[in-house]
C-alpha cells in the first residue's frame, strides 16, 4: 500500500475528527486531506523531493503526505547541523522543494528555501479546481522517506524507507482508528529521526490528535501535557531523564498521560525506576527499532514494566532493562560469529526479517538473499522471549583476544553512586591489542575518586573487564536523541595518546 | 472489477467504507450489505437497502479477509452492511492489540 491511500483513509475515517493542532488551530481529517491535495499540486512534476529542515511544526504531516501524494521522497534533515554538513546533505538531493523555519532559512541561501509557514499560506490561496488536482501516486515500491543515519560511527548515510515498509509497519502494529477522539499525543522527537516519522504516522493512523513541541525542555513538555490534556507521548532517554530530574521526586498521580513510550537509545534502569514512581498511573512502553527497520520491532509493554518493578524474582526484575518481545510480524535470530543461531540467553548478532525491514541505503541493499538484515547490534533473547540489547558490535573491545561489550562495563559504572553517565572505549595497546578506558560524568553535587570507582567495578567484574583508566569529565558528547558519540570520545582519547584509531 | 491495493469501496446501502489492503489480480464482485459498491458516498440516495444475511455490519479499523486469505479489506468507516466478495461473506481478521510504542 501507498501513503496516498493513508490520506484517503484519514479522509474517510476521521472526516470531522480533529487530528492536528493545539487549542489555537485545529485541523480535521477532511481539512488535512485537502491541504495534502493542495500541497501535492505544488510538488508534482516540479520537484524531485521535498526536504524539510527546521523545528517541529504543528502541520508537519502536510509536508510529508504532500510529497507522498505527488510521488516524491520526503527528506527531513537535522537543522542543528553546522552549515558545511547541512549544505553537503542538501546537495545530495538536487531540485528539491526546501521547506524550512525562519531561523534556518537564512543559512540556506543557495537552496531557494521556503519558510513552511509561508508555503502553507500560499496553499490556502490556490483554487484546486483551477490548477487541477494531482492524481495520487500509487507505486508502493517508491521511496517515501529518506533519513540520514546519526553517524555515531561514520559519515551519515541515506537510509531509504519505501511506502511498502512504512505501511507494513502501520498495518502490523496499529489498529486504524483505535484511538478515542479525546486522545492526544505530544510529539517532541525531532522530525529527522525515524522515531519522529513513526510517531507522526502511527498516531495519525490510530486517529489520535498530534500536538507538536517545537523544541524540548522538561518544563515546556510538562506544561503542554497538562494544558493539552495529553494522553500519549514518546520521548528519547535524554528527555526522560530531564523530566525525572525536573520533577525531583515529585509524583504526578493525576496526570492525563496514559502511555509514555521511550526509545532511541539505551536508558539507565535507575531513570526508569524513578520515572515509574513519578508517573504512577501511566503505562510505560520501551520500544526498540532502527531507522533501517522503519521504526519499532520490539516492545516492552506497561504490564511488563509494573511487573518487573514489583517482582522479587531477579529474572523478572531484569526485564526492566530489556526491550521486550518482538512484534508478531517480525522474525528474529541471534547468530554467533559463524552465523549459527545461538541458544536462549546466549549473546550474538541480531538479525531481523519482515515486511517493514528495509535494510537499504541509497544505492545498496544490506538484506541477504533470504531477506535477513544484520542490525550490527549485539544482543540476547531469554527463554521467555525478552530481547536484551548489548550495544553495537562495532563498539566491541577486543582485549587480549577477549570480546568485551562496553555496555556491560558501563552498566556497572552507572550503578555506582554519583555516576550520571559513562562511556567505555578500547584504545590501541601494544601488549593487549586494546585496553579499556572509561570516561564518566558525575551527578550534580557528587565527587568521585577514579581509584575507588575502579575498585568498585573490580568487585563486580573480572580484572580483565575493569577499566585500566577512568577519566572524570563534565560532560560527554551525544546525538540529539541521546546516543553517545563514541567515535568522538575515542578519537579525542587516541589523539591525546598520540596515535590514530583503527 | 479488478481491485488494486488502495482502492476504496463505498457502500450503496449504509455508511460503510473500506480500503483494499491486498487483492488478487482477478475480476471480483464486491458487495456491502449484499449490494454492489459505489464510486462515491454522494451517490448513495437511501433508496437501496441491505439484503438479508448481509446485515451483520462492518467495524471501524477492522480487517476482513476471505477463507483463502487472498483478499484483505480494511474498514475506514463503520456501517450496518457486511462485506462479501463473489458472494462469500468476508471474515473478521483477529489481530493482537499492541501497546502504543511511538
Amino acid at each position: 500500500m501507498h501513503l496516498s491511500s493513508f490520506v484517503e483513509m484519514v479522509e474517510s475515517g476521521f472526516d470531522d475528527r480533529v487530528l492536528l493542532g493545539d487549542q489555537k488551530s485545529r485541523i480535521t481529517g477532511t481539512e488535512f486531506g485537502f491541504l495534502v491535495r493542495l500541497g501535492a499540486t505544488q510538488v508534482h512534476n516540479q520537484y524531485a523531493s521535498v526536504i524539510y529542515v527546521g523545528e517541529n511544526h504543528s502541520l508537519l504531516p502536510v509536508a510529508l503526505f504532500a510529497a507522498a501524494w505527488a510521488g516524491v521522497p520526503f527528506v527531513p534533515v537535522n537543522y542543528r547541523l553546522e552549515d558545511r554538513q547541512l549544505h553537503s546533505l542538501l546537495e545530495r538531493y538536487p531540485n528539491s522543494l526546501v521547506l524550512t523555519d525562519p531561523l534556518t532559512s537564512d543559512r540556506l541561501a543557495g537552496f531557494s528555501p521556503k519558510v513552511f509557514e509561508k508555503w502553507l499560506d500560499e496553499l490556502s490561496t490556490i483554487d484546486l479546481e483551477e490548477v487541477g488536482p494531482t492524481e495520487p501516486a500509487e507505486d508502493d515500491d517508491d521511496v517515501a522517506v529518506v533519513l540520514f543515519t546519526s553517524g555515531t560511527t561514520s559519515e551519515p548515510k541515506s537510509a531509504l524507507l519505501r511506502h511498502r515498509h512504512l505501511m507494513a509497519y502501520l498495518l502490523g502494529s496499529v489498529e486504524f482508528g483505535s484511538a478515542e477522539s479525546s486522545e492526544a499525543v505530544l510529539v517532541s522527537v525531532p522530525p529527522y529521526h525515524v522515531a519522529g516519522v513513526a510517531n507522526m504516522l502511527s498516531n495519525l493512523f490510530s486517529g489520535r490528535r498530534l500536538v507538536y513541541l517545537a523544541s524540548f525542555t522538561a518544563q515546556e513538555w510538562l506544561t503542554r501535557v497538562a494544558d493539552e490534556k495529553i494522553t500519549h507521548a514518546m520521548v528519547v532517554p535524554t528527555m526522560l531523564s530531564r523530566i525525572v530530574e525536573h520533577l525531583d521526586g515529585g509524583v504526578l498521580s493525576t496526570s492525563t498521560l496514559r502511555s509514555l513510550s521511550y526509545g532511541g537509545a539505551k536508558v539507565s534502569e535507575r531513570v526508569i525506576r524513578q520515572a515509574l514512581q513519578a508517573f504512577p498511573n501511566t503505562g510505560f512502553v520501551n520500544a526498540y527499532g532502527l531507522t533501517e527497520t522503519a521504526s519499532t520491532i520490539a516492545v516492552l509493554g506497561p504490564d511488563d514494566h509494573r511487573e518487573a518493578l514489583s517482582s522479587d524474582d531477579p529474572m523478572i526484575q531484569r526485564r526492566l532493562s530489556s526491550v521486550g518481545q518482538v512484534l508478531p510480524m517480525i522474525e528474529i535470530e541471534i547468530r554467533n560469529e559463524h552465523e549459527q543461531v545461538v541458544a536462549a540467553g546466549e549473546s550474538g548478532l541480531i538479525y531481523l526479517r519482515g515486511e517493514q525491514v528495509s535494510g537499504e541505503y541509497a544505492g545498496v541493499s544490506l538484506l541477504d538473499g533470504d531477506g535477513w538484515f544484520c542490525t550490527r547490534d549485539q544482543g540476547s533473547i531469554d527463554a521467555d522471549g525478552y530481547l536484551y540489547i548489548e550495544g553495537r558490535v562495532d563498539d566491541t573491545i577486543i582485549r587480549g583476544g577477549e570480546n568485551i561489550a562496553p555496555a556491560e562495563i558501563e552498566s556497572v559504572l552507572l550503578a555506582q553512586p554519583g555516576i550520571a553517565e559513562a562511556c567505555v572505549v578500547g584504545l590501541p595497546d601494544d601488549e593487549w591489542g586494546q585496553r579499556i578506558v572509561a570516561v564518566v560524568v558525575c551527578s550534580e553535587g557528587h565527587v568521585v575518586d577514579p581509584k575507588t570507582l575502579q575498585d568498585s567495578v573490580r568487585d563486580v567484574l573480572r580484572g580483565s573487564k575493569t577499566p585500566e583508566e577512568i577519566i572524570v569529565r563534565d560532560s560527554l558528547p551525544h546525538t540529539e536523541t541521546g546516543k553517545m558519540l563514541r567515535r568522538v570520545v575515542l578519537s579525542e582519547l587516541v589523539a591525546r595518546q598520540g596515535g590514530s584509531a583503527s | 472489477m479488478i481491485l488494486k491495493p488502495g482502492a476504496r469501496l463505498i457502500s450503496a446501502v449504509c455508511t460503510a467504507e473500506l480500503m483494499t489492503v491486498k487483492a488478487p489480480k482477478t475480476d471480483l464482485e464486491v458487495t456491502i450489505g449484499g449490494v454492489a459498491t459505489i464510486a462515491s458516498a454522494t451517490a448513495r440516495d437511501g433508496s437501496v437497502t441491505a439484503v438479508a444475511g448481509h446485515d451483520s455490519g462492518t467495524l471501524m479499523g477492522k480487517r476482513y479477509v476471505d477463507e483463502a486469505d487472498t483478499i484483505e479489506l480494511l474498514c475506514t468507516k463503520a456501517g450496518s452492511g457486511a462485506v462479501a466478495v463473489n458472494g462469500e461473506l468476508l471474515q473478521l481478521k483477529e489481530a493482537k492489540a499492541l501497546p502504543a510504542s511511538d
